[in-house]
C-alpha cells in the first residue's frame, strides 16, 4: 500500500477501520522504510506521511524523544495484515528518498544543534548508544520481514529463502552488543572483574532488548491461533452434526411431502434428538443416542421408550421426569409396563398427544401414563384390552409394586404404576444422591485408557468432557493436544 | 368479557410471529387482540415501553440477551405488563432464567393455538401458566432428594403440601378444572397455590433455582 507522498488522502485498507471510519492504528507492512510506525500514523490520522516523519525527526532533536517514542510504538502498534501482492512492491522509490531525506536532514540538524552548545544529545545519539539503537532497529525490523515471510509462505506455498536477513540480524545483533559493550567500556573505568560483571549483566539486557519482539508476538499469535483452532473445531462439529441429522430428514419429509403423518414423525423424531444434543444427557428428554447408555436410569430409559412410541404411533408423547434412579429388573419391569400403557393410548384413545410424569420420591417410583382420549368402561372392555391390563397389572404384581388405572368413557385415561425403592436393590435403594461416587470413582479408570492410547486423538476430548462432567479432577493434568 | 386483552409478540423468526397472528386469528377469539410485534429485544423494549400492551408473548432465546434482557429492561418501569414466555428451549436454565426474571408463565412454542389464547387470558387475569415440563423443573428445583437441604427461609424455600400436589397434577398434565375435581377443592383455590408457586419460584434462593438461572446458556 502506497501513501501517495504528498495528499495524504489515506485510502485505507478495507476491512481495518474503527467504527467512525478511520483506519486503525496499525503498522504497515509494506511500503515501509523501518518499521512502518510513521506510515500506519498517517493513515490513522489521514495526514500526509511526511508530516510524521518530520514530526519524529524534530522530536529526535529534544534528546531523543522521537527515536525513544518511534521505538515504543513500534513495539506496542501490531502490524496490520498484508495486502494484495500487486500493492507490496511499489514501496516507492520517491517516498523512500523522501524519507532517507528526512533523517538526513535530521542528523544534519542534530549536528548543528551539537555546534550550538547540545553537545550532550550528539554524544547521546551518535555515540555507542546510538550505535546499539541502530542495531536494535535492524533486529526488530527483520523479525517483522520474517513474519511476513510466514505469511506469504502460509498464503501462497512459497518458502521465501532470505539468507539476507540472517546478515542483518547477526549484524544488528551484534551493533547492540558492542554499543552497549563500548558504552559501558567507555563510561565506567572499574577493576576487570566488576566490568565483566557490567558487561554480563548488560548483555542480559540486550539479549532482553533483541527478544522483546519475538516475545510479544509469541504471546499475541498463540492466543490467535488457539482461538482459531477452538472455532475451527466447534464448527466442524456442528456442520457434520447438521448434516448427519437435518438435512438427512429435510431430504426425507421433502420425498414423502404427502403424508402428513410420516411427516410429523419425521420432524418430531428429528426435534427429538437436535433437544438432545444441544441440551445434553441432563436435559429431560434425552433420548437413546445420548453420551451416557440409555439403560443405565429410569429417566433416560423413560425417555428412550417415550422416543420409540412417538416414531411407531405418529403421536406426541411428552415426559416429564422428576428425579432419577439407576435401573434394575424392578425398574425395568415399570418402564416396560409403562410402555404399554403407552401404546394402549396411542392404539384406542385417538388423541394426538400422551402425558408422561414419572417422579421418584419418598422410597416410591411413580409413572403416570394419561391421555384426553375416548376412554372406557373398565367393567365392559373386550377382551383384548383386558388381557393388556392384566399384562401391566401382572408385570406390576411380580415385582412388588402396583398398578392402578382411571378410565371412564370420554374422560380420558390415567394409568399409575409405582414400584416401592425398597424392593429395589442395596445398591438401587441408595438412591440418586448417593449414585454418583461409584460412578465418579470409576470413571477416571474409563477415561484413561482412550487417553493413553491415543493423546492427541477425539476420544482424549471425550472422556475429559466426561470427567469434568462428574467433578473430578484427574484428567485436567494431561496434555492437550 | 369487556375489553380484549391486548397481545404484543416478541421473537426474532418473523416466520414464528406470523404464524402465531394467524393462528390467533383464525381463532376468531374476542378476547384477544394483536396489537404489535418486535423481532429484536431494543425494538421491543422501546415498542413495549411506548404502548404498553397487557401480554406479551416472549421468545426465550433471542441475540443480544434474548428474553431476559428484555424483562429485565421493561419489567421494572412497567410491572403492570404481564409476560408469558414462549420457547422451544426444554432446557431448565432458560425457563427458570425467565421465570425468575419475572414472566409469570410458560408454555412451550408447539402449543396449540386455543391452549395459547387460553394461557394469555389466564396470565393476563393474574394467574400464573405452568406448562406440565416447568412444573416438573419446580418440582425437581424443590425437591429434599438430595439430601437435607438448609432452609433459610421456610415461608419461599419450601413447598406446602397442598402445592406440591397441585404441581404434581400439573406435571401429569391435568388441566385446572381437572386438578380441582381430583383435590375437592374450587378452581380459585387451585389458582391461588399455582400464583404462591410461582412467587416461591421467583424470588427463593434456593440453591438449583439460583444456579439455574445464573447459568447463562447461549445455543
Amino acid at each position: 500500500m502506497t501513501v501517495p507522498p504528498v495528499l495524504g488522502a489515506a485510502a485505507p485498507p478495507a476491512g481495518r477501520l474503527t467504527p467512525d471510519g478511520i483506519a486503525k492504528l496499525m503498522r504497515k507492512p509494506s511500503g515501509s522504510i523501518l518499521g512502518g510506525v510513521a506510515g500506519g500514523i498517517a493513515d490513522h490520522l489521514r495526514v500526509p506521511v511526511i508530516w510524521v516523519r518530520a514530526t519524529f525527526a524534530l522530536l529526535a532533536l529534544m534528546a531523543g524523544a522521537g527515536v525513544v517514542a518511534y521505538a515504543l510504538l513500534w513495539i506496542f502498534v501490531p502490524q496490520g495484515p498484508e495486502l494484495p501482492d500487486d500493492d507490496v512492491r511499489p514501496a516507492s522509490r520517491i517516498e523512500r528518498r523522501q524519507a532517507y531525506g528526512v533523517a538526513a536532514v535530521g542528523i544534519a540538524l542534530l549536528i548543528v544543534a551539537a555546534a550550538l552548545g547540545f553537545a550532550q544529545v550528539l554524544t547521546w545519539v551518535l555515540g555507542p548508544l546510538g550505535l546499539a539503537a541502530i542495531g536494535a532497529a535492524f533486529i526488530w525490523r527483520e523479525a517483522d520481514d520474517a513474519r511476513r515471510e510466514r505469511w506469504r509462505r502460509t498464503a501462497a506455498g512459497i518458502v521465501g529463502p532470505s539468507t539476507g536477513s540472517w546478515w542483518r540480524l547477526l549484524g544488528g545483533c551484534l551493533l547492540v552488543i558492542g554499543g552497549l559493550s563500548v558504552f559501558a567500556i567507555g563510561q565506567w573505568d572499574f577493576t576487570a572483574v566488576r566490568s565483566s560483571l557490567f558487561a554480563v549483566a548488560l548483555t542480559l539486557v540486550g539479549v532482553a532488548i533483541i527478544t522483546i519482539p519475538w516475545w510479544l508476538r509469541l504471546v499475541r499469535d498463540l492466543g490467535d491461533e488457539r482461538r482459531g483452532r477452538v472455532q475451527e473445531r466447534e464448527r466442524a462439529e456442528i456442520a457434520a452434526h447438521l448434516h448427519d441429522s437435518v438435512l438427512q430428514t429435510l431430504a426425507l419429509i421433502q420425498r414423502q411431502a404427502g403424508d402428513s403423518r410420516e411427516v410429523q414423525r419425521l420432524a418430531r423424531s428429528q426435534e427429538r434428538q437436535l433437544r438432545t444434543w444441544l441440551y445434553g444427557p441432563a436435559g429431560y428428554a434425552s433420548a437413546g443416542d445420548a453420551p451416557t447408555p440409555a439403560s443405565a436410569s429410569l429417566a433416560a430409559s423413560l425417555a428412550e421408550v417415550a422416543g420409540e412410541i412417538e416414531d411407531a404411533y405418529a403421536i406426541a408423547v411428552t415426559p416429564v421426569i422428576v428425579g432419577d434412579a439407576p435401573m434394575d429388573q424392578h425398574l425395568a419391569a415399570l418402564v416396560a409396563a409403562a410402555r404399554e400403557a403407552m401404546v394402549n393410548a396411542a392404539k384406542h384413545a385417538q388423541v394426538e398427544e400422551v402425558s408422561v410424569y414419572a417422579e421418584v420420591e419418598d422410597g416410591t417410583v411413580s409413572v403416570f401414563v394419561r391421555d384426553r382420549g375416548v376412554g372406557f368402561d373398565q367393567q365392559t372392555v373386550g377382551t383384548d384390552r383386558r388381557g393388556l391390563a392384566q399384562s401391566i397389572r401382572g408385570r406390576m404384581a411380580r415385582h412388588g409394586g402396583t398398578a392402578t388405572i382411571r378410565s371412564q368413557p370420554g374422560q380420558g385415561t390415567e394409568v399409575e404404576l409405582t414400584v416401592p425403592v425398597t424392593a429395589m436393590s442395596d445398591q438401587a435403594a441408595a438412591g440418586p444422591g448417593e449414585r454418583a461416587d461409584p460412578g465418579a470413582a470409576g470413571l477416571p479408570d474409563f477415561a484413561a485408557a482412550p487417553a493413553g492410547a491415543d493423546p492427541s486423538g477425539s476420544s482424549l476430548d471425550e472422556s475429559a468432557d466426561q470427567t469434568s462432567a462428574a467433578g473430578t479432577v484427574g484428567m485436567h493434568a494431561e496434555p492437550k493436544g | 368479557m369487556s375489553e380484549p386483552v391486548k397481545v404484543f409478540l416478541v421473537d426474532d423468526h418473523a416466520l414464528f410471529r406470523t404464524g402465531v397472528k394467524a393462528e390467533l386469528a383464525g381463532l376468531e377469539d374476542d378476547r384477544i387482540e394483536i396489537v404489535g410485534e418486535a423481532g429484536s429485544v431494543g425494538e421491543a423494549v422501546v415498542r413495549i415501553s411506548s404502548d404498553p400492551p397487557d401480554v406479551v408473548l416472549l421468545d426465550v432465546h433471542m441475540p443480544d440477551g434474548g428474553g431476559r434482557a428484555v424483562l429485565e429492561q421493561v419489567h421494572a418501569k412497567l410491572p403492570d405488563v404481564v409476560f408469558l414466555a414462549l420457547s422451544v428451549s426444554d432446557a431448565a436454565e432458560d425457563v427458570i432464567a425467565v421465570i425468575r426474571a419475572g414472566a409469570r408463565g410458560y408454555v412451550t412454542k408447539t402449543i396449540s393455538g386455543r391452549e395459547l389464547a387460553d394461557a394469555v387470558v389466564r396470565v393476563s387475569a393474574g394467574d400464573a401458566v405452568f406448562s406440565p415440563r416447568l412444573a416438573g423443573f419446580v418440582l425437581d428445583a424443590f425437591s429434599d432428594r438430595n439430601g437435607p437441604v438448609a432452609v433459610a427461609d421456610p415461608e419461599l424455600d419450601m413447598l406446602s403440601p397442598r402445592e406440591r400436589e397441585v404441581l404434581k397434577l400439573l406435571a401429569r398434565g391435568y388441566a385446572y378444572k381437572e386438578i380441582a375435581a381430583q383435590l375437592f377443592i374450587s378452581i380459585k383455590t387451585v389458582e391461588t397455590h399455582v400464583s404462591s408457586v410461582l412467587r416461591k419460584t421467583q424470588k427463593s434462593n434456593r440453591y438449583e433455582l439460583s444456579r439455574w438461572a445464573s447459568d447463562r446458556r447461549l445455543v
